[in-house]
């Protein structure tokens, strides 16, 4: 066992607003560049929809993350080490620009200088890269609130197997929104198709970072990573990507993403893991059974055992502290109602999700409701807006149940909640049958409802 | 340290062979099954980001902008330049078992530093070169600046010179020196030849940064000037909220929401308007909170829906009256709730006696019963309400009316104390008789003012008259049917009739059976836990014509479950609404209350209405909206004759108010020797005098200086922008409406054949960047940003005060407002030393709100001297006139020291007041005194930060000791004791350094409702409901019914749904119908732009490029296929009142038939030319005019009486259609 730490994640999706502060937070601080303008360490993505660049979660396409090969062994989906070396000066699975969307300033200049005799002087758009007038087509947030998704979203991968389901129609209309940063993986696939072994995961934090002095440029990180959280610096020539906002980590400081969610949902901590289990899990043969598997590489900072054999392997002290009070591993781990985004790219994801719950389809006959009882005021999971399956391919390769026992999981935290706020005796039997005692319910509540700026991070 | 771990690769004998082979791309040591290379080295680079993150100092500060978030941010500096903001997260703590408020900002806030150095930043005092040019040409002939404007403006082909280029660039860099003496030339030539009212000034939503606006105001004040209001100019102000509860507005603070275990959110985007506190909304959840979302399109916040309720825009008050006639059903009618019961009777008018008049075969209700009509003839008799007690079935006066609140008679007795009465709260089963009621309804009739419904209610007889209680026609309004009533009534919830469930399931198409659930579930919720369910509402509910009636069916709602005043429960309305929580030191600075009063404040709807020119396109009257029930008051009238006539009545404020410079009445009357008001009397009964509104296309009633400041009229607020633009600028326009035909001119308001142009001879605006109102300014001057200066902060979204501070000195040649103003002011002064020296005003003020007139027109009748159907009696039945001395030459001093009229007369705050003498005193050792000039002596004002201390130390929120005082004058007044209140905040005051160092919590204060002592949550009316302190109305209690003439006219005595206004059958279709040309017509709204804060930020590159960078129109995918129009396309969207031009956004979130733009879309940026009218294609108020709602200028009757942003007329901008087409995509700019 060589036991590693890894500062991680996770959002609460069911309280995400979708106002994008995290975006302009780290924008501000970290890409606000020339070479960067189209650069989104942070993003947030509404969904359905096709994401950032468009289209990126399907690797059949760019050919992103790991793959099984025949003999069941992990290997890059781009291909092996030959032939991505044959392809060094022809990268097949590089987004275009477009895919992007041409970044864009305006002429601002106008609307102060304008000559007299200017009918309303009006700044409008114009290329960062050619400085000429442009018309906007796309960008990092163009379908934003399920804008133009008649048109765009049908192409969104994770509405596989349930098109027929799930029109772009007013009646059926539903959306969440899915924050996004590297995702810090224990197996990342950016990592490994480096050719110049630039990109480092660091030993103490597992944060994965490309080094400025040794990149050259190759931008085999951005195809390899599926999460497509890798950039080019069109000016520098350099790849960068999200740092975890080390400088503010080594500080003792949350990331500013996390620090300015408005939305209290992120959530910071440290985890441990077996890193000689990693290749065992990335190697899980069904997808499905990817998240158990990633689950099984982290370590309990309970067990004495574990604690102490962190500390013989030179783990400090504080560190261990921390992963015993991490929130991560209490919403990861513990209340198992945080999820990893696409573990069918086999790269061991480090920021987690708990995925949103939503509006009744149905308001006249949802299932939980009784017309005659108004104390029966919320329906049964099953009847929400957002199908599980939508969910399910966003977070467990599409295993349904997993999806809705943690909704399950939030709905009972509401259900005991409003009981005992109304003078109501919640009773056993509702905790139980998610599998959670009345102790568990009353922590889950407070992480996610209290959510103190210390208990957070 | 350093052990780096990459890359992973994959496993298995052939591929390490591989590996080994491949080293030389990784320097390292690879581990043994090399799938891992350990490197040492190469960490290096990590001082790039850690350099990055590297600053040198961190202010706190926040931003100046009308969102009512009040975040306080962290600014970061490095080397002397701004780099980023993050947000503080060091607010006190609200409690253990709840959410904090950290961290509190948005996206826009966290782009704010964007605007320092940004390209469209104004660094400089800009003028118009025409302008300019004029100016330095009489300036240097003449040598007096005050004629050197005389005579540009005065010589029409001069004057057309530099006004016919407005909009149109050349912006030439002045010096301060120059353009200061240039607008207080303007000032003074104006208000010498004109009068000061003619100078006016608009700035919105002081919350947001005290200091800036009250030093505008104050100066305006100073001078005599028009100070214009917002709220109600934006649709913000719910005037039900006047309505119900005398109050402004008072809402919950959204820690509060925390407490509730039902909300409903209904017409406010929270996630988008409320970013930093929707949290609150989702973490209630948990503790389970059931979230309904009433919202016509899938939207941010229905995202947090347990249920949406997806109702047709506009049609709210519908499916609220089906929900009441649900409650009322079931909670009132089928078994009584004890909790709901006590509450009602004791805090609403519901068990108050009305009267029936007797109309054709059936009766409607008439007022309600007084202690007058019952004989007595005591103080306030006409104003004390009148009920039945339970114990004996007499008629008892209980106290806490109006009656109670001025007069002697009344200290001590104005409370809700029923003092042993078991108030009657139905007639119904002890009744003999019963009575069929005509009530009106307004979802069928051939005008807007609809049909009636005849119902019935049990009556009994007091002193001779026949009357019920107000619940009694509550239950026959909202068509809840008791067995022998007679009348007609809907058979049970299916039956289509009004009020039913599926009734309203026809209007907004939210299913029958989901309403009453709902409405049900709401009130078992505020059974079960006391009153804690809660309604969101905002501008989606709020900016219709009708929305003071749709409000009032969500207040019935929270009132009939015993919801107000209870933590958790009520009415939070979320839009526009704010909280100078240092409410009385604020109001006596800004409006310097200090040196004289009262103030020139003006209801900014009918100004703009009148003085835009808007009214001159009506195609219908007044007489439209009125109910069949009427007695027919408003036929023949026009809404432009209404706003003279509520004017003249002294019911509204009237300014400017005649059609004479007041400084020449005065002059008048001093040379006859005789006092101003009689001869203003004199002059308006000989009609030698009009009053302005009378007349306001004569050119001696044009406003003629206008200065703007943290503000953005033509760019986000301007609604009928293209109106603006003709008539108020005279720059080019796109109005494509013809004016009224003859057959609906006003009657009374004199129609001049020609329109006027650019009546308008000086507008200056104030900015940190160059807006489209900039763009249309002779004079912009370069501001401080927030990030600049020294100011305070405050909302109603959070109980804290705290402070800006300067990250930087304002760079270029940019300066505060403060400095700004302080700098005119001495312009002013030296130049009206010279021109105008020591006169007297006369100000015209209204009947005022909170204040002993609001007794003075008895019964809300209309009585107009001027067609003789009473005297004109100053204060009582036309406007006050108060006489003002003013010595412009020393209007500096004035502003720069604490008058004294502080000592002296006090300091008021709703109704009470108190000699703060400790806090004078205060003031004087903290500020220091000035020495020499009209200030000598008194506490300094001469900068920011004095005036932010001024502000803190005169308030109850922030000076526990005046707070003292505040809580002994209303004791002296209700006879309860406040003691414990009080106690809390005994010795303690927050200073402007301690809002430097965090923010700081207020203490609970008169100035406002709720309790906050114990670390309680604010929430409104808390005071009264424990307290039992009255509402600031008629009768001291919750309205719902009220009996104004002009409310009776309209029908609206109850709470009721009046539809959006018919714009297709009132203006006939509005396109231009051209072949293969298709076109759409929707409903055309303007909700709060999720990229902005009304038009700030919607130039910022950063938000810019978080979407679709420009302005977009929303529309449903079934419109868009119907006109050929895909995501994206060039759209053109337009109707009588303008052309807007801009992409399309194709949703299937949108219900088909209405289309979006957000609001405050601001012309300064990605506006191209428009097809239809050859002319830049607008911005989303291209689209809108407003109307004056009749009702909204009530006054001088109780609650429904003038105060400013209190009681006036809505700019609501709702009601309005769109027309869109397809265009070119070829765009030019």
């Amino acid at each position: 066992m060589r036991i590693m730490a890894q500062v991680a994640m996770v959002m609460n999706l069911d309280k995400c607003i979708g106002c994008h502060t995290c975006s302009v937070t780290c924008k501000q601080v970290w890409t606000n560049r020339p070479g960067l303008e189209y650069v989104y360490f942070n993003n947030v993505e509404t969904k359905p929809g096709v994401g950032y660049p468009r289209g990126y979660e399907d690797q059949d396409r760019w050919r992103g993350g790991w793959t099984l090969d025949t003999k069941g062994r992990l290997q890059l989906k781009a291909g092996g080490r030959v032939r991505r070396l044959l392809q060094m000066y022809y990268n097949p699975d590089l987004p275009s620009i477009d895919d992007y969307g041409e970044p864009w300033t305006y002429d601002y200049g106008t609307v102060i200088d304008a000559p007299l005799g200017t009918p309303n002087p009006s700044a409008h758009s114009i290329s960062t890269l050619t400085g000429r007038g442009m018309r906007i087509r796309w960008g990092s947030n163009f379908d934003d609130d399920l804008a133009g998704a008649p048109e765009h979203a049908p192409s969104d991968p994770n509405l596989a197997g349930i098109e027929e389901r799930v029109r772009m129609e007013f009646e059926q209309v539903f959306m969440f929104y899915l924050p996004r940063i590297c995702e810090h993986c224990l197996n990342p696939s950016c990592v490994a198709s480096c050719p110049s072994g630039a990109m480092y995961k660091r030993a103490e934090d597992g944060i994965v970072l490309v080094d400025q002095n040794r990149c050259r440029g190759w931008r085999f990180c951005v195809s390899g990573c599926p999460y497509k959280k890798v950039y080019f610096n069109y000016k520098t020539g350099k790849a960068e990507k999200c740092t975890f906002c080390f400088p503010r980590i080594e500080a003792g400081q949350p990331t500013i993403c996390s620090e300015t969610c408005v939305g209290r949902l992120r959530y910071l901590g440290l985890l441990l893991y077996d890193a000689d289990a990693v290749l065992g899990a990335a190697t899980t043969p069904d997808p499905q059974d990817l998240y158990e598997a990633q689950l099984s590489v982290f370590l309990d900072p309970e067990d004495p055992a574990i604690r102490a054999e962190a500390a013989r392997q030179g783990i400090p002290d504080d560190w261990i502290e921390a992963a015993r009070r991490s929130p991560v591993h209490a919403l990861a781990v513990r209340h198992r109602v945080a999820l990893p985004l696409h573990p069918e790219f086999r790269t061991l994801p480090m920021v987690w999700y708990i995925p949103p719950l939503s509006p009744v389809a149905d308001v006249v006959h949802a299932e939980g409701y009784d017309h005659a009882d108004p104390d029966r005021v919320f329906a049964t999971i099953d009847s929400l807006r957002v199908p599980v399956e939508y969910l399910a391919n966003l977070f467990t390769a599409g295993r349904a149940e997993t999806v809705r026992l943690v909704l399950r999981r939030l709905a009972t935290v509401r259900a005991v909640m409003r009981a005992v706020q109304l003078g109501r005796d919640p009773g056993e039997d509702l905790p139980r049958s998610v599998g959670m005692t009345a102790e568990d319910v009353d922590d889950l509540y407070r992480l996610l409802a209290i959510a103190k700026y210390e208990e957070r991070y | 340290m350093a052990e780096p771990l990459a890359p992973l690769l994959p496993g298995g004998e052939p591929v390490e062979s591989l590996l080994r082979a491949a080293q030389f791309f990784t320097v390292g040591t690879p581990s043994t099954d090399y799938r891992e290379v350990h490197r040492e080295d190469g960490r290096e680079a990590e001082e790039f980001y850690r350099e990055r993150w590297r600053h040198d100092k961190v202010v706190r500060s926040t931003h100046g902008v009308n969102c009512t978030g009040s975040c306080s941010w962290k600014v970061y500096v490095k080397d002397g330049i701004i780099t980023w903001e993050t947000q503080q997260v060091d607010y006190p703590s609200i409690g253990a078992d709840s959410p904090e408020y950290e961290p509190r900002g948005c996206p826009r806030g966290a782009a704010f530093s964007w605007y320092t150095y940004s390209p469209s930043r104004v660094r400089y005092p800009y003028v118009r070169g025409p302008l300019l040019e004029l100016w330095r040409e009489a300036r240097e002939r003449l040598g007096d600046p005050v004629e050197a404007w005389a005579e540009i403006t005065g010589d029409p082909e001069r004057a057309a010179r530099y006004k016919n280029a407005r909009g149109k660039g050349g912006f030439v860099r002045s010096s301060w020196s120059e353009v200061s003496e240039l607008i207080a030339a303007a000032h003074v030539h104006t208000i010498k030849t004109y009068g000061p009212d003619r100078v006016a000034g608009f700035s919105p939503i002081p919350g947001m940064s005290l200091v800036s606006y009250a030093v505008g105001t104050r100066f305006l004040s100073l001078i005599g000037g028009t100070i214009l209001s917002f709220y109600d100019w934006y649709a913000d102000l719910p005037l039900a909220s006047p309505q119900v509860y005398g109050d402004q507005t008072d809402v919950p603070e959204s820690g509060d929401w925390w407490n509730a275990s039902y909300l409903m959110i209904w017409g406010t985007n929270l996630p988008i308007t409320r970013t930093p506190d929707a949290h609150f909304m989702t973490e209630a959840r948990y503790r389970g909170q059931k979230v309904v979302v009433v919202s016509p399109d899938y939207s941010d916040h229905t995202k947090f829906a347990d249920d949406w309720l997806a109702a047709r825009p506009g049609t709210d008050g519908a499916l609220a009256m089906a929900m009441g006639h649900v409650v009322l059903s079931e909670f009132f009618r089928d078994r009584q709730v004890p909790y709901f019961t006590d509450y009602v009777k004791t805090y609403t008018d519901l068990p108050l006696l009305v009267t029936l008049a007797e109309r054709g075969d059936a009766y409607v209700p008439d007022r309600f019963l007084t202690a007058a009509d019952l004989g007595d003839a005591s103080e306030g008799a006409a104003h004390k309400m009148v009920l039945l007690d339970a114990a004996d079935g007499t008629p008892k006066v209980p106290g806490g009316s109006l009656g109670f609140r001025f007069g002697e008679e009344g200290k001590g007795r104005w409370n809700l104390d029923l003092g042993g009465i078991d108030p009657v709260l139905t007639l119904y089963g002890g009744h003999t008789e019963a009575v069929p009621v005509d009530l009106p309804r307004f979802d069928v009739g051939p005008t807007e003012g609809g049909s009636a419904v005849r119902r019935g209610v049990p009556v009994t007889r007091v002193a001779g008259r026949l009357v019920t209680t107000v619940f009694d026609l509550v239950m026959a309004h909202y068509a809840v049917r008791r067995d022998g009533l007679p009348g007609e009534w809907p058979a049970g919830y299916d039956d289509p009739e009004p009020y039913t469930p599926a009734w309203q399931e026809k209007i907004t198409s939210v299913p029958a059976a989901a309403a009453a659930r709902v409405a049900r579930e709401f009130a078992r919720n505020a059974e079960t836990s006391e009153g804690r369910s809660m309604i969101c509402m905002g501008g989606g509910t709020n900016q219709w014509c009708h929305s003071d009636q749709t409000y009032r069916a969500f207040l019935t709602l929270i009132m009939l479950c015993g919801c107000q005043g209870v933590n958790g429960g009520g009415w939070a309305h979320y839009v526009g609404q704010e909280k100078i929580r240092p409410l009385t030191g604020w109001a006596h600075l800004a409006f310097a209350l200090d040196w004289q009063r009262p103030a020139r404040q003006m209801a900014a709807t009918p100004y703009w209405y009148m003085h835009t020119d808007q009214w001159r396109y009506e195609t219908f009257g007044a007489g439209e909206l009125a109910s069949p029930l009427g007695r027919g008051l408003f036929a023949g009238r026009s809404f432009a004759d209404c706003v003279a006539l509520a004017q003249r009545l002294g019911w509204t404020s009237a300014q400017p108010a005649f059609d004479r410079n007041p400084l020449d009445l005065a002059d008048e009357a001093a040379r006859a020797g005789r006092p101003v008001g009689d001869h203003i009397v004199d002059e308006l009964r000989s009609g030698r005098l009009r009053f302005a509104a009378e007349d306001p296309d004569d050119p001696r009633n044009f406003p003629r200086v206008l200065t703007l400041w943290r503000a953005n009229l033509f760019g986000s607020s301007g609604k009928g922008m293209e109106y603006f633009m003709r008539h108020l600028l005279g720059a080019d326009d796109a109005v494509r409406a013809a004016e009224s035909p003859p057959s609906v001119r006003p009657a009374e308001v004199t129609w001049r054949d020609e329109a006027p142009r650019a009546k308008l001879d000086l507008l200056v605006t104030l900015d940190f960047r160059m807006t489209g109102t900039c763009t249309y300014s002779d004079v912009v001057l370069p501001a401080a940003t927030w990030y600049e200066k020294y100011d305070l902060s405050t909302t109603d979204m959070h109980p804290f005060i705290h402070s800006f501070n300067p990250a930087i000195a304002p760079p270029w040649e940019a300066r505060s407002d403060f400095e700004t103003f302080a700098t005119i002011a001495r312009e002013v002064s030296r130049l009206g030393a010279v021109h105008l020296g020591t006169r007297t005003d006369v100000v015209a003020a209204p009947l005022m709100h909170d204040t002993p007139d609001e007794l003075a027109q008895p019964g809300g009748r209309v009585l107009d001297w001027k067609a003789g159907e009473c005297e004109p009696v100053p204060g009582v039945t036309m406007p006050k006139l108060i006489t003002v001395e003013r010595d412009y030459g020393a209007i500096a001093d004035k502003l720069a020291a604490l008058g004294p009229l502080v000592d002296t007369l006090g300091t008021a705050t709703k109704g009470i007041s108190w000699v703060p003498a400790a806090a004078v005193e205060q003031l004087g050792q903290d500020n220091g005194r000035v020495r020499a000039g009209a200030g000598d002596g008194r506490p300094s004002l001469a900068r920011d930060v004095h005036m932010a201390e001024a502000i803190m130390t005169l308030s109850c929120s922030t000076n526990g000791q005046v707070a003292a005082q505040a809580w002994e004058a209303l004791r002296e007044r209700t006879g309860v004791s406040f003691a414990d209140l009080a106690r809390e905040s005994a010795g303690r005051r927050i200073t402007f350094a301690d809002t430097q160092v965090q923010p700081r919590t207020v203490f609970a204060s008169p100035e406002w409702s709720g309790i906050e002592t114990g670390g309680r949550r604010y929430s409104p009316f808390v005071l009264n409901v424990e307290r039992k302190k009255p509402w600031h109305t008629l009768s001291g209690r919750m309205h719902f019914f009220l009996d104004h003439d002009w409310l009776v006219e309209y029908g609206e005595m109850l709470p009721n749904y009046r539809p959006p206004l018919n714009y297709a059958r009132l203006f006939g279709p509005q396109g231009i119908e051209e072949e293969n040309r298709p076109e759409v017509t929707v409903r055309y709204l303007t909700p709060h732009s999720k990229w902005s804060i009304h038009s700030e930020y919607q130039d910022n590159l950063h938000m810019l490029r978080l979407f679709r960078g420009g302005p977009v129109i929303w529309m449903s995918d079934r419109d868009a296929a119907k006109i050929d129009v895909a995501d994206n396309d060039w759209i053109e969207a337009y109707n009588r009142n303008g052309v807007v031009v801009c992409r399309a956004v194709v949703t299937h979130r949108m219900p088909e038939g209405t289309a979006f733009m957000y609001h405050a879309k601001d012309r300064n940026l990605m506006t191209p030319q428009s097809e239809i009218s050859g002319w830049p294609g607008g911005a989303d108020n291209s689209l809108t005019r407003v109307l004056v709602k009749p009702t909204h200028m009530i006054g001088g009757y109780g609650q429904l009486s003038f105060a400013f942003n209190y009681y006036g007329p809505a700019g609501f901008q709702r009601d309005e259609l769109a027309v869109i087409r397809r265009r070119s995509q070829e765009v030019r700019f």
